[in-house]
């Protein structure tokens, strides 16, 4: 069988995924949650409850504070105890909602996730929803992308005037070494992540639907083509194991053939990318009538690795069991970011928690002997040497003409130097630099 | 010997030919340009450090030269001295300018400022920045990594091993502001230099509320307003928690220095006071 995969670049790290085949565990709610605004790439969400305030389970607590933006809600009833500063896993401030629980709100809520798989929409009802009355529901649940990047997924199915969408693929590659939190979703949830699909199909009007999945998942392969079966115009592709395959233009190229042009939306190849467990926060959204409340997540330690089904608003640390390791990477270990503390809750694009302490150092930085594997291993086509000695020379007319919006920062540069550089750091500094100065520029444009 | 005299003649000619025609270029396209811009670039330090605004030296020559008054005019490196020439030679009067200096609002050094992580990555502050509070809880202090000490260009600003902050050559500095735009959090301000090199400011950039900030670091700003109340001279405001003092009104009565309670405000310069009264403080002085 010819596995599908992207044409340039791209490296192979150890996987390394020892949590794979350990059953997903539910985390029981905690007493207490913080809810930052912003777990979403957008606008913040604005708190719509104040201190004091009652709130049940499922209850919006934050609405969407703009089109690119998504709602936020409690996975716990109690009472708003504060609005205040909470911390990102790096230390930056951001604002949150508290709530805390009380004796009678852990019954009701005991009772509510009991009946949490009753369907709120069947049969006629289901088949009835139109497209837009489906982007409602998941624009409604706060659903964003949970592969980790969280853009808000009704922003990616509703495209702008003049293009028009021809297949969803959905990106269940999983590329990230260690982790295996969609590998378990997708052998433990096949049928439900498959409904998902056709429902986000269905909402981008598109009759052909791909679900990719890296050839290192067998059983989850063969559950999910089992579950597919069934559903006309979609059908399950084995990628290549190529790190960085799960990156949305990577994904595009593999599964369609055509390439995102530089500067361009990817639905310019018509194609829309969903996150295999955004898909099935769909069918939770629009079949159980729940809105987004929790996430799996691979919790590795560098010897076990487990599964966790996570409330958002839990703090990390009650996670490990208070365990605070010199190296912690929240995310997998080429794309996540180092934390400074595991007092922090967890959000919606949290995917992982790495205690492997084989990461704890980075080697020493020598000088670069111009091998040139780094240009080898960009997935993009880009000079990443070039890039990062212009971005600490600050050149950035010079950077922007090599083309530096187009990295995605997935760190293949940095992991192929063999002098160990810190390419991506610099890279990712200049790219944020040329964006402001490119956003600035277009907001000066239409002035 | 017929060789020698044939390349003599032919060189000779090619010689004048072209002679000619660089003396009718040069008279053809010669640009008339005032004698007094080299003047007055001569008089600048040929830094090009950008602290005027302009582009370069050469830049700021040429715009004291062309214009009707020195007024917003004014390199900060050469001082008044300079500028005074410069305005004898262009015919104006330049403005008199008060020296600057820049100041560090940060004094969370290793020991009074807990570290929380330890950073092995790209040794730039703009890197660090991006990635989020750096080596200690505190979102708006000195990163420690030198982009300031690296964007000098009179070798001013230098690190202190021991405190882990920069420190800025009294003598040294001209107040260009490189250290300035290169400092990603903001931290590097430019000041009067003040009568004496007397100053006060606020020696931190926190803008936390008063218990977290306190957690991040001994002597933050805490923004208790104490300093406002004490200023006779309104000079110093509040907002977001942090504290300002502004230097045009200032007069350095140094009374905030002294209710501060986490001694963030600094006096530098100032002589030792005298034998204090019992009930008040004798103010130690930073150099």
């Amino acid at each position: 069988m010819k596995l599908h995969t992207f044409k340039i670049g791209g490296v192979h790290p150890a996987e390394n995924k020892i949590a794979a085949g350990k059953p997903i565990e539910n985390v029981p709610l905690p007493e207490e949650v913080v809810l930052p605004v912003s777990q979403h790439i957008g606008a913040p969400a604005n708190p719509i409850v104040k201190k004091g305030d009652k709130v049940k389970r499922g209850d919006c607590v934050a609405e969407a504070g703009g089109f690119v933006s998504a709602p936020v809600h409690t996975p716990i009833s109690g009472t708003v105890t504060k609005i205040d500063i909470a911390r990102t896993p790096q230390g930056m401030p951001v604002q949150a909602i508290y709530i805390k629980s009380d004796e009678a709100d852990r019954e009701a809520d005991a009772q509510a996730l009991a009946k949490r798989d009753t369907p709120v929409r069947t049969g006629n009802d289901l088949a009835t929803l139109d497209a837009k009355a489906i982007i409602d529901i998941i624009k409604n649940a706060g659903i964003v992308g949970l592969g980790g990047a969280t853009f808000p997924t009704h922003v990616k199915l509703s495209p702008p005037p003049g293009s028009k969408a021809e297949v969803v693929i959905i990106n269940a590659a999983e590329c990230e070494p260690c982790l295996s939190c969609d590998d378990m979703l997708m052998r433990e949830n096949p049928r439900e992540i498959v409904k998902g699909v056709e429902l986000l199909m269905r909402a981008a009007g598109v009759n052909r639907g791909v679900i990719a999945i890296e050839n290192n998942k067998p059983e989850a392969i063969a559950a999910i083509t089992e579950a597919a079966s069934s559903v006309a115009g979609l059908e399950v592709m084995p990628m290549k194991v190529k790190y960085p395959q799960g990156g949305e233009k990577q994904l595009i190229e593999a599964v369609i053939g055509k390439e995102v042009p530089s500067g361009a939306l990817p639905i310019a190849t018509g194609a829309i990318v969903q996150n295999v467990a955004t898909a099935y926060a769909v069918y939770r959204a629009v079949v159980l009538g729940e809105p987004l409340m929790d996430r799996v997540l691979t919790l590795h330690d560098g010897e076990t690795g487990r599964n966790l089904r996570v409330p958002l608003g839990t703090i990390l640390a009650t996670l490990t069991d208070g365990r605070e390791p010199e190296k912690i990477i929240i995310g997998g270990p080429m794309m996540g970011r180092t934390a400074s503390t595991l007092q922090t809750p967890m959000i919606k694009g949290t995917s992982g928690i790495l205690l492997d302490q084989r990461y704890a150092h980075r080697r020493p930085v020598e000088n670069c002997i111009r091998c040139g594997k780094c240009a080898e291993a960009c997935p993009m086509g880009l000079e990443p040497f070039l890039l990062a000695t212009l971005s600490r020379l600050k050149e950035w007319e010079e950077v922007e003409a090599n083309k530096i919006a187009n990295c995605i920062e997935c760190g293949s540069c940095s992991y192929a130097c063999p002098a160990s550089r810190p390419v991506v750091d610099y890279v990712r500094l200049g790219k944020q630099t040329v964006m402001g100065i490119m956003r600035a520029r277009a907001a000066a444009a239409k002035k | 010997m017929n060789i020698i005299v044939t390349s003599i003649i032919v060189l000779g000619i090619i010689g004048i030919v072209g002679a000619a025609v660089l003396y009718v270029v040069a008279k053809r396209f010669h640009v008339q340009e005032d004698p007094r811009i080299d003047q007055v670039e001569a008089l600048l330090p040929g830094a090009n450090c950008g602290g005027c605004g302009r582009s370069g030296c050469r830049d700021f020559a040429v715009a004291c030269v062309g214009a009707t008054t020195l007024e917003g005019l004014n390199c900060p490196s050469s001082g008044a001295a300079v500028m005074k020439q410069i305005g004898d030679i262009v015919g104006l009067t330049a403005s008199e300018a008060k020296p600057k200096i820049a100041v560090i609002k940060c004094n969370g050094t290793c020991d009074l400022r807990p570290q929380i992580a330890r950073f092995e990555g790209a040794p730039s502050c703009a890197v660090l920045a991006s990635l989020g509070t750096g080596e200690s809880s505190c979102p708006n202090g000195c990163l420690g990594c030198g982009d300031c000490v690296a964007a000098c260009p009179y070798d001013a600003i230098h690190m202190n091993r021991e405190t882990g902050l920069p420190e800025v050559s009294e003598d040294k500095c001209v107040g260009c502001g490189a250290c300035v735009k290169a400092c990603p959090r903001a931290i590097i301000e430019l000041r009067y230099k003040g009568p004496r090199g007397m100053r006060v400011y606020v020696a931190c950039s926190n803008k936390e509320k008063g218990a977290a900030a306190m957690k991040e670091c001994k002597v933050a700003c805490i923004g208790c307003s104490k300093c406002a109340k004490e200023c006779t001279h309104e000079a110093i405001t509040i907002a977001n928690n942090l504290s300002y003092i502004d230097y045009e009104k200032c007069k350095l009565c140094r009374k905030c220095v002294d209710v501060c309670p986490t001694h963030a405000i600094h006096a530098v310069n100032f002589p030792v006071k005298k034998a204090a009264p019992a009930k008040e403080k004798v103010e130690e002085t930073t150099a």
